[in-house]
């Protein structure tokens, strides 16, 4: 079969397309044109060098990333620059968390606690490590992905190392109480260390880490308009980590390599489009959500939203179940009708098992698999969503009409 | 969620827009499914069949993805004027070569249509009692993947019943 070939048809055949709303950030997103201008003089003629050498190049790299780091830590709210650590990316950020956290704290037990609704780059590195002998403890949430507090009790003992439990979920959007669960935690056992996944938090709704109490929080840059290949995790000061990778050091203790200025530059400008007017652009996002979320329930009928409402869903969150619609053909449907969306149907994945996260909340399969996931961006305006409204019952219609039941 | 960009042939996309065959078939001489909701892929295929076992028309309806949509065209497509001998002898690979080849991941959606397909043909026989010496009496490749893809998502969603 000619891959290519193919990608290069499905690309053409979409032709002219009235409107193109990208509803994935999620999955991927354009970086933003002031992101890509901050980044370019790292590319060319400034900060090229390495900042573990001691030259002029080398140190206006240096420079770069501590000024990154300081701004940076400086919207979450660390004590220090210090505790901002970059990484290659969140996944990175969070599998450091979760093995180097356990590796460097082995002596305070042998459990690792996770929410069911955690990313596969929670997931999947805690199964790794239940192979290895560590038990790994899965809390269930309830319909709306709430973490039950009393399971999380239960969970948590003697020899709990880590609790990690994301701050905004992924793909439902719910926004955990996450300084109660630090709470809950920590009066269980003051040696558990806590990391929140803050990827899909950071840069759409404020927060505090000091506040919230966590040791550990990942950030993520692509979920924000910035490059890919670049995230953070705030350590801490006063908690260890161990390496899971080894190499020369830089200006990293966390992982070894080269430094990606660039990719750290455009990461810093990404977070302070995103951080300025936040309440405002958060304000606009929840009246853009809300009103996909109520014309699609009330228009489109056989329709169920997944997470909850109001102040505790994530603002750009939009997830919404249609029955009798199988989720691949209509992320494919779409499209074609110039709106770009993901779904948490076992068809868009290389398993038969559909989105762990709908099925922990309670969703059948088969409402898994109809599953629509859209996150919105402060760039969208009135116009995307009327359209996107437009051609949703329009391509809803046509799947379900093909539909034998 | 949506991760592998799957690199449909053109011929699934044109057929999974524009499909032929599509609906119930009202004078339908039997029908079959294959898959359940819960898989994510449901096939349901119709045939009309004359009195020399001549398939004069086929149609399907489909809860699936692209592949499954698309697939299911060309099958029905394939066996109208066939004699049902002949066309049981449509294996799922010639199905997948003629929607010019299916990813990996999607084999099974052919596979699916084709055990679909099977079934009414098990059944239009079975109806009258008959057992022609040119069908195995043991399920086919075909059959057994729709039934085990069937059983998995059953097993897979008690599991989740009983958590």
């Amino acid at each position: 079969m000619n891959v290519l070939m193919n990608v290069r048809e499905l690309i053409k055949a979409h032709g002219d397309i009235e409107r193109e709303v990208y509803l994935d950030f999620e999955n991927s997103g354009p970086v933003l044109p002031e992101v890509i201008e901050a980044m370019l003089p790292y590319l060319r003629e400034r900060g090229y060098g390495n900042p573990t050498i001691t030259h002029k190049p080398g140190w206006e790299a240096y420079e770069a990333i501590m000024e990154a780091s300081e701004e940076i830590a400086g919207y979450i709210k660390a004590s220090s620059f210090e505790e901002l650590h970059f990484t290659h990316s969140d996944t990175e950020a969070n599998n450091i968390a979760l093995l180097g956290g356990f590796s460097a704290n082995r002596k305070l037990g042998r459990r690792v606690v996770i929410s069911k609704i955690e990313p596969l780059s929670i997931l999947f590195p805690a199964q790794m490590m239940r192979k290895n002998g560590v038990e790994v403890v899965e809390v269930p949430v309830n319909n709306e992905g709430f973490v039950l507090e009393n399971e999380l009790l239960k969970a948590v003992d003697d020899e709990t190392v880590i609790v990690s439990i994301g701050l905004v979920n992924h793909e439902i959007g719910t926004i955990q109480p996450i300084k109660e669960l630090v709470e809950v935690v920590k009066e269980r056992n003051p040696c558990t260390l806590f990391h929140t996944d803050a990827s899909d938090a950071y840069g759409r709704i404020p927060f505090d880490v000091r506040e919230l109490g966590v040791d550990m929080a990942t950030l993520c840059s692509y979920k924000i308009q910035g490059p890919r290949d670049i995230g953070a995790l705030y350590v801490r000061e006063g908690v260890k980590i161990d390496r899971i990778l080894e190499g020369p050091l830089g200006t990293e203790s966390l992982w070894p390599g080269l430094e990606n200025v660039p990719g750290i530059v455009g990461f810093q400008m990404a977070s302070r489009l995103a951080f300025e007017n936040l309440h405002e652009k958060a304000r606009r996002l929840k009246g853009f959500r809300d009103m996909l979320i109520t014309e699609i329930l009330e228009k489109i009928p056989e329709t169920i939203l997944n997470g909850p409402r109001g102040d505790r869903r994530a603002p750009d969150n939009v997830n919404i179940s249609f029955l009798r619609c199988e989720g691949e053909a209509l992320t494919i449907e779409l499209s074609l009708r110039g709106v770009y969306v993901s779904s948490g149907s076992a068809c868009t994945r290389r398993l038969l098992q559909p989105s762990h996260v709908l099925l922990a909340i309670g969703r059948k399969y088969e409402e898994a698999h109809g599953s629509v996931l859209m996150k919105l961006s402060s760039k969208h305006g009135f116009e995307d969503i009327q359209y996107v409204l437009k051609v949703l019952p329009q391509a809803v219609g046509r799947l379900r009409s093909i539909s034998p039941f | 969620m949506s991760r592998v960009p799957l690199p449909y042939s053109q011929k699934i996309l044109e057929l999974f827009r524009n499909p032929k065959n599509l609906g119930k078939l009202e004078d339908a001489t039997v029908m079959a499914m294959a898959g359940s909701p819960a898989c994510g892929d449901l096939i349901a295929i119709y045939l009309k069949v004359d009195d020399r076992e001549v398939v004069e028309k086929a149609t399907f309806e489909s809860y699936g993805c692209a592949a499954n949509i698309a697939t299911a065209s060309v099958l029905t497509e394939i066996v109208k004027g066939k004699r049902l001998p002949e066309v049981w002898r449509i294996g799922w690979k010639e199905v997948a070569k003629e929607v010019g080849g299916l990813p990996s991941v999607k084999l099974h959606c052919g596979i699916l249509a084709t055990g679909a397909l099977r079934r009414a043909i098990r059944n239009f026989y079975r109806k009258r009692g008959l057992k022609p010496d040119w069908m195995p009496e043991g399920l086919t490749l075909e059959e057994r993947q729709a039934l085990e893809e069937e059983k998995l998502a059953e097993v897979l969603s008690k599991r989740l019943k009983l958590e």
